[in-house]
């Protein structure tokens, strides 16, 4: 399939979808509650909380609250979306997710916001290049990074509907669509973008684009690329990941995350497990505190860009 | 129920108390027993649960924040029959559900528990979802004085002032130990009262081990409109067996054979005079 790569020109971040979806569900739905920290700015909710001010709580900035208090209002049946950027969110509520979240089986949606390195030059502590890593060591908690505005959309109405907690990640950088948006979405099923025998390039989240525009430089260099969108991390799509790695010579993942303990260390583990012995690459952020920065300048920095990942490919499959 | 029943029945409570702790070979026993008297009175006089109730929204919620006292809100489960009590001699033992804190997946638990420093701000969201929903359930828990300086506490205090939830009524039982020694030498939190107040709760104080005075700080809730309620309850640690009242070793200390037969027999005595 061929795809044609679009200009960012016109789309909006997938933190505006989130926003502009949940109101939508929830001027229909009384017990869709958004949780707030002092963030309904950075989260896109000024204007559900005008719209809709009995259906948003404000706790301040207070993370570990924020949490506690979603967990209660979702034992009352509320379906509760926590909002909060993911650097804060993922740390200093760590343990709220873990019991009062996961552990009792509250099904709130927690959402970071203005994840991985979206705010750039503001440095490691509004970072957050670990919640992949410390979310997957939590059971019950199902973890989706949606790549483009079709993918938030869906993922949001999945969220609210959801029996068991979700963690929703998002960034700020305008997404385009990926697709003519056809295809089915479902939680744990990973979205394959285009195909191609020679590699799969398996990303997540704002990483899916670079990666599309790098299967598009290699297309013209005689190299046929499968990209995925692999939204979701837990459950993970080991169906999807068996059939890569049977069918392309090598693979290689890409994610705004620590190489420690992210997707790429998720499919490795799978795979080794499973017996396969493929050309393999985790491209993320190492393990430093980052160049200072903006999120692109960053990225680039470390090759999670059209030309570095498309230069990891050609050294992979030397 | 009347005073002289609630008496018995903490008398009763405590004994069950130590003897699956000491099945167990594990357990809170003095937080355990300081804290009998308030579940006492919350579930035999205040609450609106019951194994017939608890999956109504209606119901009132209590949560235990202190969660490693699991062993009285067992005793007290059990005996408002929400499980057989025999239950209770697998605590602790290998794949039964009966850990050593608060679990759903025993009936009558709300919330899973045992970190400390998350019932409170749990509450906060029971509460505020009472109110959404015009319901006229109250929302209940319990703290130990040595869990008060978890932040999460206070920023849950604020939010319960600023939603003004007097649906909600927390609990402190001030036993004055914790672990290490006296939660004064550990981390002072005094005044309670006046650092509560200032927050904007209501406030009242009452002698945590006495049943009758537990019986009307609970009737006067809210103690005042439009403001959430705390009852500073003055306990004992380890309450009701002398060698273990005021004890730092029985904080998690196990009674052995010969201990718990003193225990059994003081209570037994205890229970004479009440029944008298």
């Amino acid at each position: 399939m061929a795809v044609e790569v679009k200009s960012d020109l016109g789309y909006k971040p997938n933190q505006d979808i989130f926003s502009e979806t949940l109101q939508r569900l929830a001027a229909n739905d009384r017990q869709i509650i958004a949780v707030t920290s002092d963030s309904r700015g950075s989260g896109k909710l000024v204007k559900f909380g005008q719209e809709l001010p009995d259906q948003i709580v404000e706790v301040g900035i207070a993370e570990q609250n924020l949490v506690g208090v979603a967990a209660g209002l979702a034992s009352c049946d509320k379906k509760v979306f926590a909002v909060s950027p993911a650097c804060f969110l993922t740390a200093r509520s760590l343990e709220q997710i873990k019991n009062d979240i996961c552990y009792s089986n509250n099904p709130a949606t927690v959402v970071g916001i203005s994840a991985g390195v979206s705010y750039g030059a503001l440095g490691s502590t509004h970072h957050s290049l670990h919640d992949f890593a410390v979310l997957r060591a939590i059971n019950n908690i199902i973890i989706v990074v949606p790549a483009d505005n079709y993918e938030t959309e869906k993922a949001t109405e999945l969220a609210a509907a959801s029996q068991i907690p979700v963690y929703l990640r998002f960034g700020k950088k305008p997404m385009p669509y990926l697709t003519d948006q056809k295809e089915e979405f479902v939680f744990g099923k990973g979205r394959v973008i285009t195909e191609g025998d020679d590699v799969a390039i398996i990303a997540n989240g704002e990483t899916v684009y670079p990666a599309l525009q790098a299967a598009a430089q290699l297309k013209e260099a005689g190299i046929n690329a499968t990209v995925v969108s692999m939204h979701t991390i837990k459950p993970l799509d080991t169906v999807l990941l068996s059939r890569l790695a049977d069918q392309c010579k090598a693979i290689i993942t890409v994610e705004e995350h620590s190489v420690n303990g992210g997707l790429g260390e998720a499919c490795a583990s799978f795979l080794l497990q499973q017996g396969y012995a493929k050309k393999f690459k985790i491209m993320g952020i190492p393990d430093e505190y980052t160049v200072t920065g903006s999120q692109v300048e960053i990225l680039n920095h470390y090759g999670i860009s059209e030309a570095g990942i498309a230069e990891e490919v050609r050294e992979l499959l030397k | 129920m009347t005073t002289t029943d609630l008496a018995i029945k903490s008398i009763q409570y405590r004994k069950k108390i130590l003897k699956y702790i000491l099945g167990a070979k594990a357990g809170h026993t003095g937080g355990s027993l300081s804290a009998t008297d308030i579940l006492n009175v919350l579930y035999n006089e205040v609450l609106n649960v019951s194994p017939g109730n608890f999956t109504s929204p209606d119901r009132d919620r209590y949560v235990q924040s202190k969660g490693h006292c699991v062993e009285a809100l067992y005793v007290v489960l059990a005996d408002k029959g929400f499980f057989p009590e025999t239950d209770l001699e697998t605590l602790c033992k290998y794949q039964s559900h009966y850990i050593g804190h608060p679990t759903r997946k025993i009936k009558g638990v709300e919330q899973n528990t045992g970190a400390l420093g998350h019932g409170l701000p749990i509450c906060v969201g029971m509460a505020i979802a009472g109110k959404k929903d015009k319901k006229d359930y109250r929302v209940f828990t319990l703290m130990g004085d040595g869990e008060l300086p978890e932040g999460s506490n206070w920023e849950a205090a604020l939010s319960a002032a600023h939603y003004k939830l007097d649906n909600l009524c927390a609990i402190v039982d001030k036993n004055g130990m914790q672990i290490t020694a006296t939660t004064s030498q550990v981390m002072n939190t005094d005044p309670l009262d006046e650092k509560w107040k200032a927050f904007g709760w209501a406030v009242r104080e009452v002698d945590g081990n006495d049943v009758a005075a537990l019986k009307d700080a609970f009737a006067a809730l809210p103690f005042e409109k439009g403001k959430p309620s705390l009852i500073i309850a003055k306990t004992v640690k380890g309450k009701g067996v002398s060698f273990m009242e005021n004890q730092l070793k029985w904080h998690h200390g196990v009674p052995n054979a010969e201990q718990y037969e003193q225990a059994q027999k003081e209570l037994d005595e205890k229970m004479k005079q009440v029944e008298s």
